[in-house]
């Protein structure tokens, strides 16, 4: 079976999947969005509430959630948008210029 | 699911529309496909399927594909048929023993493939009742090609084919009502909803069209930051300004019954859902209040029916 | 079993036999019939395919696509117009790599309406990536159906196959019919059972990305080198068949080739009537001959230009116009396969038949007085005729 990893633009047609089929689940995690931002939310963790509002308004599921609390965010996938910010009803989260997380 | 709605609970679950996707930052309609493939229970499997759009060329860009689930697209009119045929392979691979355990069949195509080019194959398969959930993410607009109107998109919003200039003042026509043609299929359940709050009702309305045997539409309004001119950060806030003015009402027909999901304790005036959208910026020009003045009538005059035909 | 059908009944009773899991049908005149056989077999529970009524043959071939991806063999029929309002799914179809099976009965194209036979409505899909397989009368329609299943569904080839006969002359005339026991069919096609499908509990599928440039033309060639490897397939699955059936296929046939000066290449019914033509000259002592392609898709070229080597005129017997102004579609791949003999026949082409115009034994005799001419004068204009309408200056 042709796994996604072994695809990339120099792969010769003979490895490539027929009818580019993918077999496996979620392979866009491996695709790298974070270097959309060109603003960045940063998670102040004391100031949560783990409320739950901003996961399900994130776009790109950029809001890892364990055992009950939101965990920071996935700065591969978060492209920046700060709807994050908009809804949080605490001052859990800001928006800061730039696309590197601080 | 167990009855009460707990969005703790629900965001527990592991995404089903990864991240990684191309949509544009802020887009609502990522928010609205995570939505509604949330309200499948755990164990369930499902296969996905889209109707060319922004949805699809973004979060299945060979080799990635931000399903977890099985995903099938094969063109931009033919979502519902699509959806149809995978289905049918289902019923005829179980009565053979080939396939078991839950299966749930989830189409999302646009307000282009929905209310437009897609229109008949909707209509279709509705008709023939195949056990299956059609979600429209409502944008108002040909978002892919670059925001043209379609027959979806509002009465004077401006679109790249419905421009304002010194003849033209945006779409002249007013937005196609798909949710009530849909009613009109009397299909088991027809709902309208949209990314809000906590997403109790886009939450209740997906898992209630999931698990409702038969055809099943939803209409879901999906904000475009692109399209409809406005900073991506207010996705949330365009939502619910679109609600809290009755531009967009939140109701659901489940065998025929209709019933108004929400009812505005003070309803606004349709001005504040126009005016931080730059599609609808030359309505609020100098000589421009009769256009105002006209689409307050018409939300006003849809809402009143709404309210008659579900008793509220 | 010997029996006696009209080509449609053949085609949707090697359907029943065959037991697809879903069909997806939309009535088109002359395809129409297939889809209600099919429907009596359905409702007499001779079959538990999935029948699914679509509201278009837009939609009927989105379900078969869906249902193939799903791990469901599916079939369905159509012609002329339904074909044409295939077409964007026909390349979705191929380029998804599923082997569907559809049997198109073939009808000239509107406008103007017109419901007899040519084959304009799969010509126009020549290029889809359909593997393409033309009958001449009712035995060969089945025959094809048949085999097209292992021959879609190989590894190598995972290609849709569409099955051709002609409108109204094969699909509505009844002809004796050699049918084979259900049984033999079913192990014939055996079960469909593809590595990886929708509905797979192991793994998910998800099929028919946005493919970006850098790997668009790998997936095209992948497709061009499944058409390539299917001719090796179509002859491998008629050699199976002969043995379940006695009759025997290749991409072609030959009639009366072995010695022949002056040949037609043709398609189809008229090839019958062609034949009755060559008998004739033969008797005359005129070295006539004629080819019937089978296979349309892919091409035999190679094959076809070793069995025209030795001829000194061919006619190439087009029944459906290319607006090329430069002929035909059959003429276009003739000629060019014929490009790389060193000594090649002189060639001509001839449209015929449209919209189910009759051509008739006198008329091939007049094509092959046409050929002798031009093996003795070399002038072989005009290279690109037609033949059967109404003119004021008739063609010597």
């Amino acid at each position: 079976m042709i796994r996604a990893k072994d695809i990339n633009e120099h792969t010769p047609w003979q490895d490539l999947t027929p009818g580019g089929e993918i077999y496996e689940p979620g392979t866009a995690r491996a695709f790298n969005t974070g270097t959309w931002r060109t603003h960045t939310p940063v998670f102040h963790a004391d100031a949560c509430k783990h409320c739950m509002l901003c996961v399900p308004f994130c776009p790109d599921s950029a809001i890892p959630v364990k055992d009950g609390k939101r965990l920071d965010f996935d700065y591969m996938h978060c492209k920046g948008c700060g709807i994050c910010e908009d809804v949080c009803p605490f001052p859990a989260i800001t928006m800061v210029a730039g696309g590197v997380p601080k | 699911m167990s009855k009460v709605y707990n969005l703790k609970r629900e965001v527990e679950k592991p995404p089903r529309l990864t991240g990684g996707h191309r949509l544009c930052a802020g887009c609502g309609a990522g928010v609205v496909v995570a939505g509604v493939l949330r309200a499948l229970n755990k164990e369930d499997r499902a296969v996905v399927v889209n109707a060319t759009g922004c949805v699809e060329v973004s979060t299945f860009m060979y080799p990635y594909t931000a399903y977890t689930d099985s995903f099938i697209h094969s063109a931009f009119e033919n979502a519902a048929a699509t959806c149809s045929g995978v289905e049918a392979a289902y019923k005829a691979l179980q009565r053979r023993g080939k396939v078991n355990g839950v299966v749930k069949f989830i189409t999302f195509a646009g307000d282009g493939g929905t209310y437009d080019i897609g229109f008949q194959s909707l209509s279709g398969a509705m008709e023939r009742g195949h056990d299956m959930v059609y979600v429209c993410y409502d944008n108002e607009a040909y978002m892919n090609t670059g925001i043209q109107r379609s027959s979806s998109t509002p009465r004077f919003a401006r679109t790249t084919t419905s421009p304002v200039g010194s003849a033209g003042q945006g779409k002249p026509q007013n937005k196609k009502d798909i949710t009530e043609i849909m009613v009109a299929h009397h299909i088991p359940y027809v709902a309208q909803t949209a990314p809000l709050g906590n997403f109790k009702d886009l939450h209740i309305k997906s898992h209630k069209a999931i698990y409702t045997e038969g055809p099943c539409f939803l209409n879901i309004l999906s904000p475009c930051p692109r399209g409809w001119d406005y900073p991506a950060s207010k996705l949330a806030e365009i939502t619910r300004l679109a609600v809290e003015t009755c531009v967009w009402p939140l109701f659901e027909v489940e065998e025929g019954i209709w019933r108004l999901s929400y009812i505005p304790k003070k309803k606004l005036p349709v001005e504040e859902f126009l005016r931080p959208q730059g599609r609808f910026r030359h309505m609020f020009l100098k000589g421009n209040e009769w256009m105002i003045e006209t689409a307050q009538a018409y939300v006003d005059e849809k809402w009143e029916r709404l309210l008659e035909r579900t008793g509220a | 079993m010997k029996s006696r059908l009209s080509g449609n009944e053949a085609v949707a009773y090697a359907m029943k036999q065959v037991n697809p899991d879903v069909m997806g049908a939309f009535p088109i005149t002359p395809s129409t019939e297939i889809a209600e056989y099919f429907a009596a077999y359905v409702a007499n529970g001779e079959v538990n395919t999935e029948f699914v009524t679509v509201e278009s043959e837009h939609s009927s071939m989105s379900v078969c696509i869906a249902a193939q991806a799903a791990g469901a063999r599916s079939v369905c029929a159509t012609s002329s117009c339904g074909l044409a309002l295939m077409y964007e799914l026909l390349y979705v179809a191929a380029s998804c790599r599923l082997p569907i099976t559809l049997a198109c009965v073939n009808r000239a194209l509107s406008g103007p309406i017109n419901i007899n036979h040519d084959y304009s409505d799969s010509m126009g899909a020549r290029d889809s990536g359909w593997i393409q397989i033309y009958a001449e009368n009712n035995q060969e329609a089945y025959d094809n159906f048949i085999m097209a299943i292992p021959i879609g569904e190989a590894p190598e080839v995972r290609l849709p196959v569409m099955t051709c006969m002609d409108g109204f002359i094969t699909s509505h005339a009844v002809e004796n019919i050699e049918l084979l026991d259900t049984g033999v069919v079913r192990q014939f096609v055996g079960e469909y059972s593809p590595q990886h499908y929708l509905l797979k509990k192991e793994n998910p599928l998800a099929v028919g990305p946005y493919d970006i440039s850098a790997y668009y033309m790998e997936h095209k060639v992948q497709e061009a080198e499944a058409m390539k490897a299917a001719k090796a397939r179509i002859l491998e699955v008629a050699k199976e068949f002969e043995k379940i059936s006695g009759r025997r296929y290749g991409l072609f046939e030959e009639y009366r080739m072995e010695d022949a000066d002056l040949a037609l290449v043709i398609m189809g019914s008229s090839a019958g009537t062609g034949k009755t033509a060559v008998d004739k000259l033969r008797e005359a002592g005129i070295k006539a001959g004629l080819v019937k392609i089978r296979v349309f898709r892919p091409f035999p070229g190679e094959e076809l230009a070793q069995t025209l080597a030795g001829t000194r005129a061919v006619a190439v017997m087009d029944k459906s116009e290319g607006f090329s102004a430069n002929g035909g579609p059959l003429f276009a791949e003739t000629r060019s396969a014929l490009y790389d003999l060193k000594q090649r026949p002189y060639l001509i082409n001839i449209v015929y038949g449209l919209g189910g115009r009759d051509i008739k034994v006198e008329d091939f005799e007049q094509v092959f007085k046409r050929l002798a001419s031009i093996a003795e004068s070399g002038d072989i204009h005009p290279v690109y005729s037609h033949m059967g309408h109404r003119t004021k200056g008739a063609i010597a």
